[in-house]
């Protein structure tokens, strides 16, 4: 399998290193009282059958963290974008 | 010696001028270059290779290639014995050595033949049934006695002495299959300046034609195939890899793939190249697999001298040798009437039975004038003991009467010639039924992957040839490489290929005789019906019922057999009764070739400290620590592991010593938000800590769980350096650059991981600043000048060094750092101003002592599910900013009471003694985890207070001071009773540190 890094290009997958559910955002400045959007934050993730956004890491590269749609059934790479959204016009 | 008795007098695409000796089970034979095991010992007239896996039945040579179920041998000797390698491809060579399998005493005379009397109590699904009850005796009589009685071959019990290695490639265009087809498309690709690679199992290009007599582009077929394979060769842009198996496609187009560089030069001389795993990325894929020839299904069917009508015409044409002289050769399509022909060619007195009416053959023109056909007849039945004498036939109309008994010492069978698709479907594509050619072929591919030829259902030699000009130029310009479509070579006209299916004969002879499906498991149309009548009768469920198309061979030959017999027993069309999954690897590969270069010391990388050299030299005994190897004590004349360790810690407690700490992982960071960004990182905080100094920080997981620890360092307003825990190192690394780029990107700040650019050091005891005042240049070292947590720069020697005062040992310590290289210079000028203090190195374990006498926590109690409040580290985490962890840390659950919190324990008893994992229970002699109120997180004995301490958590443990505790390990036997302490044994006011 291999997954583009818009970096560095098309790189096997053992540079790469998996980071998890990608749709969900940190809910950044929340307090203790909204502890619902924490615990949905951190625990409650889709087990996708289809297309899913997950981070996956360069490691083995770049080190950039990126963004990848994929289905989950075919291991399909129907996009690849930094994680870092001020790099993304410098997308290749 | 008798002679090569089946070689024919000329022909054949083999060197006659050469002469090979190999032995077969301890037998001597001659064969020639060119040759494989298969058609050395057919040429000397060998055709029983093995007995059968279940009921021992006689068996041999049955196809001409990877597909073969039966002769499966042994090579080798010594650590190169190989178990189950098919003889069809391995390659003769002088001092071959070859044994049968799974048989005793010997291959003719088998004693465990006798299971084949008692067929009629082995049936499928037998071994399940039968032995279950009761538990116990299946593991200790039956299993091991069925493990002797059914089984192939034995594997090596010395090192392999062989070398194998790992290599990737990378191209535009992958062809698997060197046959008409994929020469034709890697022409096509490579003269189109796309790199192509081109992958064949066999050890001569063409694919079947290297079997074949009959003409291409008006030369002979093998003579061509290896001419486009010798201008392929010349190419810069083209790499052939012949002996190579692709056994396996993953995800995105890659490929496994193992050549087998060495097996066939005979080498014995150990450190020789034998095998070569390759991973193949290529951009587009021709799938040039050709096709397998499948059997017909008819009473023991499994004889030696029954083999594939096509195998049995390679033999021929190739290696110039006749498997029989009175042949049959029983067939339901077309193709069979090449191997008619080419047999009597050579000689044979052939008889050809076609299962079909005359006139739907369309092969007939083919044959030789004095050829004998029968059609719409079929064989029922053969006879022999070892090899088969005689074919008994039947008309297709009524199978049940035997019309006639042909005598013959060779039967070749056809039942149709299956698409291999196994390198289509290996990414879950499901094939779908094709009745024109009575085969399961796939649809439709995905991008980027072409079909060609047999692979494709194409059967015709000038389509195939077509096809791959076609798909060479499409993968070509798909990689932006610009083709002119080459017109494909013209061929001999061939008949059309048709076919009648013919599954399975009516019940009566499958009853009286063993009619098998699968050779290499033993499975019979009589294993298939009990399977259907049981409720297993849907592919999937048969398979598992009757282990069918699961041996090494994968059920090449047996699949679509066994789903034609399911679909008329179940009386449903074939499409309804499923079809099996193709899953790699698609023929055996060695571990040995898995593994490659990763074995013993190889097996991962080793990492060594900048001093290692001189902890080797000094005696230390090393231990792991994720890839570092680490010193863990430094035995002396006469000392074992407690005792050097014992002095190792009194040494540094009452004097001075220096451990080895560069494994810890180093991160160096910068930018006016540095500050700020390890704030939200840490539990504490350092925007606000001074310049120069030094602080200990804890980070959480974002679910609120401790994650790590270490040291924060600021060297400048916008300059940090920390250090994490060696297990931790490349894990905090990937978090914080999660961190930035994916919450906080608007941080100006990088970083940078230095672990390896950093020789570090630690200075501890009551002596250390002494020693360290006579080499450090630049600091005052003074406790007014250089207090605890102050950190400046400094030289030993030549050497840049920074140095730390921070404590893990509670000692007055040091740490100094300095740039790898100058490492071990530093270490020595340590050592050596330390000498008149009796300066000593400790390892890992001196360290344990230490920081466990101190209640620093470690790995043991950093273990994923205590928080910083259960470690006693709560009022660190501020509450006057967010951090990553703070407010899920908060979650009830992790803040009532009922936590496990970190205690200190020590025995009543002082010579008591426990161990790491141990539980503490409040009763005597009870355990479990309804009891168990927690566990020993470290336990070692303390030169400090001469008997074992403890750290443990232990349920609201804080509270229980003094409280009497059992600590039990059932595994052990052992219990021992423990009072519970605070977590800290020596000096809990921190003097000496501070000092
Ligand atoms: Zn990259």
């Amino acid at each position: 399998m291999q997954i583009p890094c818009p970096w560095c290009g098309s790189r096997p997958l053992d540079e790469f290193e998996y980071g998890g559910d990608a749709t969900k955002k940190r809910p950044e400045g929340k307090k203790q009282e909204n502890m619902e959007a924490w615990v949905d934050y951190a625990f409650l993730h889709d087990n996708v059958a289809g297309r899913h956004k997950e981070y996956w890491q360069h490691v083995g590269g770049c080190r950039c963290w990126l963004i990848v749609t994929r289905d989950t059934r075919t291991h399909e790479i129907i996009k690849s974008e930094f994680a870092v959204p001020q790099l993304r016009s410098n997308q290749r | 010696m008798s002679g090569q008795s089946h070689r024919l007098p000329s022909g054949g695409r083999i060197d006659r001028s050469k002469t090979v000796r190999f032995s077969f089970d301890g037998r001597s034979y001659e064969g020639h270059p060119g040759d494989t095991l298969a058609s050395g010992l057919i040429a000397n007239g060998v055709h029983l290779t093995g007995r059968s896996f279940k009921y021992h039945r006689p068996r041999g040579i049955t196809t001409s290639g990877s597909e073969e179920p039966n002769a499966l041998v042994t090579t080798g000797e010594g650590g190169r014995t190989e178990p189950n390698v098919p003889a069809t491809m391995v390659e003769l060579h002088d001092g071959l050595v070859a044994r049968s399998q799974n048989r005793w005493p010997s291959l003719s005379f088998d004693l465990m033949a006798v299971n084949s009397l008692l067929k009629p109590f082995f049936p499928a699904g037998f071994y399940y049934k039968t032995f279950m009850w009761p538990r116990s005796f299946w593991y200790r009589l039956y299993e091991p006695a069925i493990r002797r009685a059914a089984g192939l071959g034995t594997i090596a019990d010395q090192p392999d002495p062989d070398v194998y290695e790992h290599s990737y490639a990378h191209c535009d265009v992958l062809v698997v299959g060197a046959g008409p087809a994929g020469l034709m498309a890697a022409q096509a690709a490579a003269r189109a300046g796309a790199r192509v690679v081109l992958a064949d199992e066999r050890a001569v290009p063409g694919g079947h034609l290297a079997g074949e007599a009959i003409e291409v582009d008006g030369r002979d077929s093998a003579a061509w195939a290896q001419g486009i394979c010798d201008e392929l060769d010349g190419l810069e842009n083209v790499q052939m890899l012949l002996r190579t198996s692709v056994f396996g496609r993953y995800d995105g187009l890659t490929f496994g793939a193992v050549e087998r560089v060495g097996d066939h030069l005979g080498n014995d001389s150990s450190g020789d190249l034998r095998q070569r795993r390759w991973t193949i990325q290529t951009r587009q894929f021709v799938c040039a697999t050709g096709a397998i020839e499948r059997p017909l299904v008819f009473g023991d069917n499994d004889r030696p001298g029954i083999m594939l009508a096509g195998s049995a015409r390679h033999y021929v044409n190739q290696y110039g040798v006749l498997p029989g002289r009175k042949v049959v050769v029983a067939t339901n399509n077309d193709d069979s009437y090449l191997t008619a022909r080419d047999l009597a060619r050579a000689g044979a007195d052939v008889t050809l039975i076609d299962s079909r009416r005359e006139k739907d053959v369309t092969g007939h023109a083919l044959l030789p004038g004095e050829t004998e056909v029968r059609y719409g007849q079929c064989v029922t039945q053969t006879c022999g003991k070892l090899h088969v004498s005689s074919a008994r036939l039947a008309d297709i109309s009524e199978p049940d009467h035997i019309r006639s008994e042909l005598p013959c010492d060779l039967i070749c069978t056809s039942g149709g010639w299956n698409p291999t698709i196994h390198l289509l479907s290996h990414c879950g594509a499901r094939p779908k039924w094709d009745s024109a050619i009575s085969a399961f072929a796939m649809a439709k591919v995905e991008n980027g992957v072409h079909m060609v030829g047999g692979a494709a259902g194409t059967f015709e030699l000038q389509k195939c040839l077509q096809e791959g000009v076609a798909a060479g130029v499409a993968a070509a310009s798909a990689c932006s490489r610009k083709a002119r479509k080459p017109a494909a070579p013209k061929t001999e006209k061939l008949p059309e290929y048709r076919i009648q299916p013919l599954w399975r004969l009516p019940d009566t002879i499958s009853k009286a005789s063993a009619s098998f499906v699968d050779f290499q498991n033993d499975v019979t149309i009589a294993d298939l019906e009990l399977a259907d009548r049981e409720g297993f009768g849907h592919a999937e469920h048969a398979k598992r019922y009757t282990t069918l198309g699961m041996a090494t061979d994968q059920g090449k030959l047996s699949n679509v057999n066994a789903i034609g017999v399911l679909s008329e027993l179940r009386g449903t069309p074939i499409a309804e009764t499923g079809t099996t999954t193709y899953r790699p690897l698609y023929t055996p590969a060695a571990l040995g070739t898995l593994a490659g270069q990763r074995q013993g010391a190889e097996f991962r990388a080793t990492r060594h400290s900048a001093m290692h050299q001189w902890h080797e030299k000094n005696g230390a005994v090393f231990t792991e620590a994720g890839l570092w190897l680490r010193p863990y004590y430094y035995p002396r004349e006469g000392e074992d592991f407690a005792a050097a360790v014992k002095r190792e810690v009194l040494n540094a407690r009452s004097a001075v010593g220096m451990v080895d700490v560069s494994t810890l992982g180093k991160i160096e960071l910068k930018g006016p938000d540095s500050g700020q960004f390890l704030d939200r990182l840490y539990i504490n905080s350092f925007s606000k800590m001074k310049t120069g100094r030094a602080r200990y920080g804890v980070m959480l997981r974002e679910d609120g769980m401790v994650f790590d620890d270490g040291t924060v360092t600021r060297l400048a307003d916008d300059h940090y350096f920390i250090t994490v825990t060696t297990a931790n190192a490349s894990g905090v690394m990937q978090h914080m650059e999660f961190c930035h780029q994916v919450h906080w990107p608007d941080l100006d700040v990088q970083f940078c991981s230095v672990t390896e650019v950093w020789a570090a050091m630690a200075v501890a005891g009551p002596k250390a600043r002494d020693v360290l005042s006579r080499v450090v240049d630049g600091i005052d070292l003074s406790n007014e000048a250089f207090p605890l947590q102050s950190v400046a720069d400094a030289r030993i020697g030549d050497a840049f060094v920074r140095v730390l005062r921070i404590s893990f040992s509670g000692e007055l310590a040091y740490e100094i750092y300095t740039p790898a290289d100058c490492g071990l210079g530093v270490w020595e000028a340590i050592m050596e101003a330390g000498a008149e203090d009796g300066i000593s190195a400790y390892g890992t374990e001196a360290m344990t002592v230490m920081r466990t006498e101190k209640g620093h926590v470690a790995g043991p109690e950093l273990d994923g599910r205590t928080t910083a409040d259960d470690l006693g580290l709560g009022r660190m985490m501020s509450q006057r900013k967010d951090y990553i962890g703070r407010w899920l840390s908060q979650r009830s659950g992790l803040t009532g009471a009922g936590r496990s919190q970190l205690v200190g324990l020590k025995p009543i008893t002082n010579s008591d003694t426990f161990r790491m994992g141990a539980h503490l229970v409040t009763e005597p002699g009870t355990i479990g985890p309804d009891v168990s109120q927690g566990h020993v997180t470290t336990s070692v004995y303390s030169p400090a207070c001469d008997h074992f301490i403890g750290l443990a958590l232990l349920q609201d443990g804080r509270s229980r001071t003094g409280e009497r505790v059992y600590v039990a390990s059932p595994l052990h036997n052992e219990q021992v009773e423990a009072e519970v302490t605070g977590p800290v044994f020596v000096d809990p006011d921190g003097e000496r540190m501070r000092g």
